[in-house]
């Protein structure tokens, strides 16, 4: 016993030294899973699926911004403003991608199905194999090894909190993070589209009866959460640079934010990435190394047997 | 009607955009460093036709999107009569009975052909193809086919049942770094029920918690569950030999192969993979009578009523937890079975082996072939299985063997498109997603949970 509370003291102290640095970095990898948990919750709150295929719209941001970067960069090591300038521009790039090939899927891999009134399966079965599909194809084309992102090199801190240096990095990940989901929720519950999105939520058939175009909303559905994946994208790649297989992993995680914070809904969305972030980041004090990724998939199962309506709840129709 | 949104347009780019996809795929493949090559080279690059043709991969691109275009033109115009034509062929269930014999004498001619398949592959690739590749997928299809098929509940994490049925076998023969039980090494024969009730216990403590979900969650959760079995079969060296494999780090303990000692009769299978393959040709028939009386049984049939509506086949007293658990007991039965067959075959296993792709490849063999059918789920396995194994065999031009699961993620949507109900669809799945479709039940009612 005395053993056991020595090894908990030992895990504590590390906690307690490493708290502030482990915080930090769980609220910039946590806004990422915002980010992407938003497409999961957009898609599932007008059609009541989760889309398997998010992760490869995750990758597509962070290749697209990559090939630009590359080219818009060349070998120069921007500084000043510039740097900002280079971070818009992949941010624009990877958001713009993943709203694209968000689109694109949503016409070939979900639409074709809708029109067919297809059972359920038969949608999560194509979106895998979507997925499958999208990620092997972009090994094939550009090597199936990990090339890091041109750097705008922003690793250096700006400030640090008890201690605990803030980089520049992780402050970009907050603002783009905090300014696209304020603008989304804005968007959603502001907007004539907004409102279509939260009609078709509540009730498909009675939205299109309506006058809403159920087609073009589910697209635009698509496309709101692709651009936030793709930025997502864009955004991991900068600190881990980009390989074919890179959305599988955040994806997943992203997913358990989104049931965390309440499938549907888009705060919940945000909260439940942040609070994810957070504890996963703080659990590297608890477990090896090896497990890290264990640990989200351990909150999953948790939040699905205790309370699989998340913290905020669903229904995207009632979030805003 | 806006000019371009005229059917035939629409088909003819659909047709182009189909094909330049393909060309992609069939295409060389490319680098970070050169990203064109694979881009750019998949239309640019010069081909051959036999001599007969020389140019572009760009020309045979418009050439095939127009054969496509045709055929599907043709499709459209001639398709509905000779389908209508083909229907009124089909039997009605009277028929159906008088054919039984027919059919019962086409299952044995099969069961023959295989038995003398080895003799016909006379190539020691094919042969070790036929029980590593086929043999064992044929296992993990039937498996995956009683969750998928029969239940309707999407697991995408059912390498995790193979894996722990290798393990447990590994463990029991004496082959882990960590002691076998009470130190007695079994011969792989004792280890089949040992791992059958391993992995059915697993599939147990597995479903119990997480069945009570709807189905596209329990989708993610088994997903998250394969994962976190290889994770651990990597990393606990102590236990599972990590990344080394079964033998850990001295390498020394291989898994027995089976041995036989009964009486006058002594066998012992070795390295070849023939007797191997009867061995295992024995238990895929024997799952084969198992898994179609299960589907016709009380069982079976309980199953069926989950599947089509939950709240109806609770409504007449079927408990649908209880009978889910189940399904995902029995349906890794034969996975721990392929387990066994894997790890005393191979002598040593690795982690590596146990990965998400081959969940989602045993899961498009239960689609390709059919789901809930289980002829069509054994023709699948046999199908794809041999195709894959060929292509990374005798690879062609612009194929590489990281390729395959691209084609496999292809064939999924493709399928799902065309061809919902598999290469020889069960009756009664074809008979579900026709209904949904025309709007009058939903097939998988498990998966729609609270849609109102």
């Amino acid at each position: 016993m005395g053993a056991f509370a020595h090894f908990l003291a030992g895990h504590f102290d590390t906690l307690r030294l490493e708290f502030w640095s482990l915080l930090v970095g769980g609220v910039a990898n946590g806004f990422i899973y915002g980010m992407v948990a938003v497409g999961y919750t957009l898609v599932y709150g007008v059609l009541r699926l989760i889309n398997f295929a998010h992760s490869e719209i995750f990758m597509t941001g962070g290749f697209a911004s990559y090939f630009v970067l590359r080219a818009v960069m060349g070998t120069s090591v921007p500084s000043g403003w510039a740097t900002f300038g280079v971070i818009l521009v992949g941010i624009v790039v990877g958001g713009t991608a993943g709203a694209l090939a968000a689109t694109l899927l949503e016409r070939v891999a979900y639409r074709t199905l809708r029109r067919r009134n297809a059972p359920k399966l038969a949608y999560l079965i194509s979106a895998i194999g979507a997925s499958y599909f999208l990620f092997n194809l972009a090994g094939k084309e550009f090597g199936r090894y990990n090339e890091s992102m041109p750097q705008p090199y922003i690793n250096h801190p700006v400030f640090t909190i008890f201690g605990a240096p803030v980089q520049l990095y992780y402050l970009v990940i907050v603002a783009a993070g905090a300014v696209m989901w304020l603008v989304l929720d804005r968007f959603v519950a502001a907007t004539k589209l907004g409102r279509g999105i939260r009609a078709v939520a509540q009730d498909a058939e009675t939205a299109s009866l309506m006058g809403v175009n159920i087609d073009r909303t589910i697209a635009i559905t698509f496309a709101l959460g692709g651009a936030l994946g793709g930025v997502g994208g864009f955004l991991f790649g900068l600190g881990s640079g980009v390989v074919y297989t890179m959305g599988f992993v955040p994806a997943l995680k992203a997913f358990t934010a989104a049931v965390l914070g309440g499938i549907g809904n888009l705060r919940g969305a945000m909260i439940g990435g942040l609070i994810l972030g957070v504890v996963e980041s703080l659990s590297i004090a608890f477990v090896q190394a090896a497990y890290f990724d264990v640990v989200a998939f351990a909150i999953l199962v948790l939040v699905l047997l205790v309370r699989p309506t998340g913290i905020l709840g669903e229904r995207l129709g009632r979030s805003a | 009607m806006a000019w371009w949104r005229q059917d035939w347009i629409r088909r003819l780019v659909t047709s182009l955009a189909v094909v330049a996809v393909v060309e992609l795929m069939t295409g060389p493949s490319g680098s970070f460093a050169a990203p064109t090559t694979g881009l750019i080279g998949s239309y640019n690059e010069r081909v051959s036709v036999y001599g007969l043709f020389v140019g572009r991969r760009w020309m045979v691109f418009l050439v095939l999107a127009l054969v496509f275009f045709g055929v599907w033109s043709a499709w459209l115009r001639w398709g509905p009569r000779t389908r209508a034509s083909w229907r009124s062929t089909m039997a009605t269930p009277r028929e159906m009975a008088a054919r039984r014999p027919v059919r019962w004498g086409f299952y044995l001619v099969l069961l023959v052909v295989a038995g003398f398949l080895p003799h016909l592959v006379n190539d020691p690739y094919w042969q070790s193809v036929l029980v590593e590749q086929i043999a064992v997928f044929v296992l993990l299809a039937l498996g995956l086919n009683v969750v998928v098929g029969f239940a309707g509940l999407l697991d995408l994490g059912f390498v995790a049942f193979y894996a722990i049925g290798a393990y447990t076998t590994a463990w029991v023969t004496g082959a882990l770094p960590t002691p076998a039980p009470f130190g007695i090494h079994l011969n792989p024969f004792w280890a089949i029920p040992v791992a059958i009730v391993f992995v059915m216990v697993a599939g147990i403590l597995l479903g119990t918690p997480t069945l009570r979900l709807r189905g596209d969650y329990l989708a993610i959760v088994t997903l998250g569950f394969g994962e976190i079995i290889t994770i651990f079969a990597n990393n606990l060296y102590g236990i599972t030999g990590g990344s080394y494999g079964s033998g850990g780090t001295s390498g020394s303990h291989p898994i027995p192969h089976f041995s036989i000692s009964l009486g006058p009769i002594h066998y012992r299978w070795t390295l070849a993979p023939v007797p191997y393959y009867y061995l295992t040709l024995v238990f895929v028939v024997l799952f084969i009578l198992g898994f179609s009386l299960l589907e016709h049984s009380r069982i079976g049939r309980a199953w069926t009523a989950i599947r089509e509506d939950e709240v109806a086949a609770e409504s007449v007293g079927i408990n649908p937890l209880k009978y889910k658990v189940m399904a995902f007991a029995i349906g890794a039965a034969s996975a721990g079975f392929a387990g066994v067959v894997t790890a005393s075959q191979s002598n040593f296993i690795f982690p590596a082996t146990f990965t998400l792709q081959l969940s989602i490849n045993v899961l498009v063999l239960v689609i390709f072939g059919g789901m809930g059918s289980i002829p069509g789920v054994v023709a699948g396995a046999v199908v794809i299985q041999t195709v894959s194994m060929y292509l990374i065999h005798t690879p062609p031009a612009g194929f590489q063997e990281s390729d395959l699961y691209m084609y496999i993620g292809a064939l999924l949507i493709v399928t799902m498109i065309f061809r919902p109900a598999g290469l020889i669809p069960s009756r009664r799945r074809r008979r579900e997603i026709i209904l949904s479709e025309a709007g009058e039940a939903h097939a998988d009612e498990v998966l729609t949970g609270d849609v109102a």
